[in-house]
């Protein structure tokens, strides 16, 4: 018989709870990837917050993770979150937000949270498409790809995430792919830990609503190893022609800056200043 | 030691194709999901990489380091 040995994770997991995603799907490889970041850096799970918003990436950690999470309305996670942390700055805010809920409804939240440089952690699961909602194409939907709402072909230009976090003035801006879940779960830790806005962009699988998009549907093991056939990291993007560049996916801890003034921290030297301090 | 909470796995295959020793295959019993969740060939082979463990979506497949063998 076995012995009853459990995941080395099972302890942040809400008993009862289980993921219901599509087989193979990159989710549960983020929601690990995340864990151990957390178990890594020895921080207690009731001091972080997870805010999700609606879409597949937003079961993410609802109701899975053990402790407090709030699952919000389509695209305002952030705006959620940044309630939470000026409420109780001394809380760790974590936002899990899919590609269309942070970059088509939420766009505007997103770029307003890294321009202020609020102290939120946000992990954005792109699959380049709507998945919960069978495969509309999205604002990181790439051009040309034939999805339910393009089936001639996406005609629109393609948002950049990790760009826009960065020009926007975040602190703190990686990109990795679910290939990559090692190097996601350090620069997580280094995200929750560093204060300022950090954004985390975690290209992921949809099997089923990408994978048939791109002729692997259903097929997860494939879509990895394009992944990991595509990346090519920041410090080699040099040796790179712009052309053979376009189909790759630029992986690597793309913006990591000192620490700068932050939106909490400000808030609190002027009730200081103002004399409103408790 | 690898341990593989049949009834959790959703039969995606990833454990399998990123196992750098090809010591995971998929067994021929159904779950209570109705797929075939992988079963060691070799334990012995086992470089406890935690390849399979990272990339199971689904927590269904862990291991405890330390080299102990793989019991029934
Ligand atoms: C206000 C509002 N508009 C539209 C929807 C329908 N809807 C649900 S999820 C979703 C998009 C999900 O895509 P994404 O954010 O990329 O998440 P994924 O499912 O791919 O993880 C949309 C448009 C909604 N729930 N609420
Ligand atoms: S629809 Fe796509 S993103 Fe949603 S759970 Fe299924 S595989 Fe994952
Ligand atoms: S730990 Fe590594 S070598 Fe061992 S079964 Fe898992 S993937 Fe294969
Ligand atoms: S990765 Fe997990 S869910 Fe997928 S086949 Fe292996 S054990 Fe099953
Ligand atoms: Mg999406």
């Amino acid at each position: 018989m076995l012995k009853d040995i459990e995941h080395p994770l099972q302890k942040y997991i809400r008993p009862g709870t289980n993921y219901t995603t599509c087989p193979g799907c990159g989710n549960g490889i983020l929601a690990q990837s995340t864990l151990r970041a957390i178990k890594n850096l020895e921080l207690d799970f009731d001091n972080i917050v997870f805010v999700s918003g609606i879409g597949c990436a937003g079961w993410i950690p609802s109701p899975s993770f053990n402790t407090d999470v709030l699952h919000v309305t389509h695209g305002r996670a952030i705006a959620y979150a940044t309630g939470v942390k000026l409420t109780n700055p001394k809380l760790k805010v974590v936002v899990f937000s899919g590609d269309g809920d942070l970059s088509a409804i939420g766009g505007n939240h997103f770029i307003h949270a890294a321009r202020r440089n609020i102290d939120l952690t946000v992990i954005c699961v792109n699959n380049r498409i709507y998945g919960m909602t069978s495969g509309q194409a999205a604002p990181t939907t790439p051009k040309n790809s034939k999805t339910t709402t393009t089936p001639y072909g996406n005609m629109e230009n393609t948002f950049d995430l990790s760009d826009l976090a960065k020009s926007a003035g975040a602190t703190f801006v990686a990109r990795w792919t679910t290939y990559h879940a090692r190097q996601l779960t350090k620069s997580i830790a280094k995200a929750i830990d560093k204060k300022g806005f950090s954004f985390i962009e975690a290209i992921s699988q949809c099997p089923v609503h990408y994978g048939k998009v791109i002729g692997m549907r259903n097929d997860a093991p494939s879509m990895m190893k394009e992944f990991k056939s595509k990346s090519i990291h920041i410090n080699k993007i040099d040796s790179l022609s712009n052309e053979s560049s376009d189909d790759k996916i630029i992986v690597g801890e793309l913006v990591n800056e000192n620490e700068k003034a932050e939106l909490t921290d400000l808030m609190q030297s002027l009730r200081t200043e103002v004399g409103t301090d408790g | 030691m690898i341990y593989i909470k049949k009834d959790m796995c959703k039969g995606c295959g990833l454990c399998i194709e990123f196992c750098p020793v090809n010591i995971l295959k998929f067994s021929e019993d159904l779950n209570e999901k109705g797929v075939y969740p992988p079963e060691v060939t070799d334990i012995n082979k086992c470089i406890e990489c935690e390849n399979c463990m990272i990339y199971c979506p689904d927590f269904a497949i862990f291991l405890e380091k330390g080299g102990v063998k793989n019991e029934k």
